[in-house]
């Protein structure tokens, strides 16, 4: 088995697009969680509008591609109006279930036959994102010894991984203003907040609103990398690794998400090409492990670091340890 | 415990009891100014004040077929320090709840300082200038002892979305709110607490938090519920002093309490409240000799002690 060519595919998992665009929806999820204590289960609901809206703006109302990520956006602070306005009041567990509801349902929404002319339906849309690859400035491709990316990787990775650290620079500046000390207090006791004059149902809507935003961008990045998209690319699952990603580099830490997901994706990509170099070496015997098992391993491997991590670590890699542990009385 | 200890406790005691006698023996200006402005109001429930801060009207609250609230009419006078007392579960929380706009009443209607704002919500009450704290105290746990009293100020310009990414606009503001928090961490004796998270202090001191926090708010009227619950002699007394060093500034103060020595030492009006009604106010001296409030809260052998000093 040949390590080196384990360990770059590694750091490529690391360091693609994915990873990129991962951590930019985990941000919004930390808005959510992490600062004002929102029990966002539905994020991928959000990634789904921002993807469909760019997609259908592009291909059925030939609006330009820019057009059609800022029409993403757009609806998910449609989305969040929706489902803030009658949950937003309630207590925190509402919130938690309304959310992963409304992204199943949007789900089967879109992969409806009823709405098959506008999105697909279950074949999805695909071939939507060429003005994005036409102004590709990248003419070669970077090789680091094994490492290597290509032109289209290259520039997915600047743009992703640029919107990222602009969307934490944002998040930085918010939460180090009074609007984030706000965010905060909301986060450890509403009534509290509300005994001083905040509106709190205001200061939930807004993070709700700006989560989701940047959710469905990292859902318009995700279609714009694989140029098609199905609506059974948006399953729960996604929102859960997500929440891995954000608890794993820790939340309410502004780089957490995104070590958390490069963390997350090097673990993933790292595990896959081990198990699978493992096996054609004959290090792992045939009846113990067969190569279709891979794929669940490599997850079952990362919960159990997720776990490890929260006996040992509990507010995550670069969380604060001591604020963890203050007993919430 | 050694004997050594023992007896600074028994000192501690004391000089508590001699501090509560000197507050009766020689009220202080605020006090002066309260008892004038009550003198000439009689003691029957629902009487009206020369100057109410606060006003309610035919204020109800059920919950299922428990009347938790009935108050037909209060007032509460501006620049006194006026206590509510009664039985548990008699209603003077839910009250608090209900003026403060944490909970609805099923009727009713209050004003504050002349503006009527029954049903606003809790956050506009507090702005207009009426501020709570709560039974269990609130601490922000996860924000330090100086971040949670900065949130207590109002009309921030920092706390609004898009000028908080706009530093300049509410830098100076923030300076001079950060000034004004630790002048109150400091006069309240937390000044050494600056920095750490309100979830490391003691119960005693989340009191003290609190109360400054609410202080932030510049409010024009506190209501304070329980404020002494669960805290040592000694830092009663420096509440106490707190609150009527409020007082004397102009503050009105509405307190719930069940410490019948507190009551009687620093309130000028106690309203007492049984099964939701308001069965008797008047003055401390008045209440104590009242025999409603005797078989209703205080009981027999309290009132008789206090007679016969």
């Amino acid at each position: 088995m040949d390590v080196l060519a384990v360990l770059s595919v590694a750091v490529r998992g690391a360091l693609g697009p994915e990873a990129a665009i991962y951590a930019l929806a985990a941000i919004g999820l930390n808005i959510h969680f992490g600062y004002t204590g929102l029990l966002n289960f539905g994020q991928v609901g959000f990634m789904l509008v921002g993807a469909y809206g760019t997609a259908i703006s592009v291909l059925s109302f030939d609006a330009p591609l820019w057009a059609g990520v800022l029409v993403g956006m757009a609806c998910a602070v449609v989305l969040a109006l929706i489902l803030g306005i009658p949950t937003l009041r309630l207590r925190g567990d509402y919130l938690a279930i309304a959310t992963i509801a409304a992204a199943e349902v949007l789900r089967y929404l879109y992969r409806s036959s009823f709405a098959e002319p506008v999105t697909g339906g279950v074949f999805g849309l695909v071939q939507f994102a060429g003005e994005f690859y036409a102004v590709n400035p990248y003419t070669a491709p970077l090789e680091l010894g094994p490492l290597r990316f290509n032109e289209r990787a290259l520039w997915l990775m600047t743009v992703a991984w640029g919107i990222t650290f602009l969307a934490a620079g944002l998040v930085w500046l918010l939460v180090h203003s009074p609007w984030g000390r706000v965010l905060r207090a909301v986060r450890e006791d509403e009534d509290a907040a509300r005994s001083l004059g905040k509106n709190v149902f205001a200061y939930k809507m807004q993070a709700l609103v700006l989560g989701g935003v940047l959710g469905a961008l990292a859902g318009s990045l995700l279609a714009i990398n694989s140029q098609a998209i199905t609506p059974d690319a948006f399953i729960p699952i996604i929102t859960f690794y997500l929440w891995t990603i954000m608890i794993l580099g820790g939340a309410s830490r502004v780089l957490g998400p995104i070590l958390g997901s490069i963390v997350f994706w090097f673990l993933l990509t790292f595990l896959d090409a081990f198990l699978r170099g493992a096996m054609s070496a004959g290090w792992i015997p045939g009846f113990l492990l067969a190569p279709s098992d891979i794929g669940a391993v490599r997850f079952a491997a990362v919960g159990l670091g997720l776990m490890l991590l929260m006996v040992f670590r509990p507010a995550g890699l670069i969380g604060n340890q001591k604020e963890l542990r203050l007993d919430v009385r | 415990m050694s004997d050594d200890r023992h007896e600074d406790l028994l000192a501690q005691r004391e000089s508590v009891h001699e501090q509560e006698q000197e507050r009766e023996d020689t009220p202080s200006v605020g006090a002066r100014r309260a008892a004038a402005a009550l003198a000439g109001v009689a003691n029957v429930p629902g009487v009206a004040k020369p100057d109410a801060i606060l006003v309610a009207d035919d204020m109800s609250r059920h919950f299922g077929g428990v009347r938790a609230v009935e108050v037909e009419h209060l007032e509460i006078q501006r620049g006194t320090i006026t206590a509510l007392i009664g039985p548990n579960g008699a209603g003077k929380s839910t009250f608090f709840n209900l003026t403060t706009g944490f909970d609805r009443p099923n009727s009713g209607r209050w004003s504050f300082d002349g503006k009527d704002i029954s049903g606003a919500p809790s956050f506009r009450i507090a702005r207009q200038g009426m501020v709570r704290t709560f039974q269990l105290t609130k601490a922000l746990t996860r924000l330090t002892s100086l971040e949670n009293l900065m949130l207590g100020a109002t009309g921030q310009r920092g706390e609004r979305l898009l000028t908080s990414l706009l530093r300049p606009t509410w830098a100076a503001q923030e300076a001079g709110i950060r000034h004004r928090a630790e002048e109150l961490l400091a006069r309240f004796n937390l000044a050494h607490m600056r920095d750490e998270f309100a979830g490391t202090m003691s119960g005693g001191q989340r009191k003290l938090l609190e109360m400054a926090r609410a202080l932030m708010v510049q409010p024009d009227m506190i209501l304070l519920d329980e404020p002494m619950a669960g805290v040592n002699p000694a830092l009663t007394q420096s509440l106490l002093g707190h609150i009527e060093a409020l007082r004397d500034e102009g503050m009105t103060i509405v307190l719930v309490e069940h410490d019948m020595d507190v009551i009687m030492s620093i309130s000028d009006w106690v309203v007492c409240f049984a099964q939701g009604k308001v069965i008797a106010e008047g003055r401390p001296d008045d209440i104590r000799r009242d025999t409603a409030v005797i078989d209703a809260y205080l009981g027999t052998h309290r009132s008789l002690q206090e007679d016969q000093t």
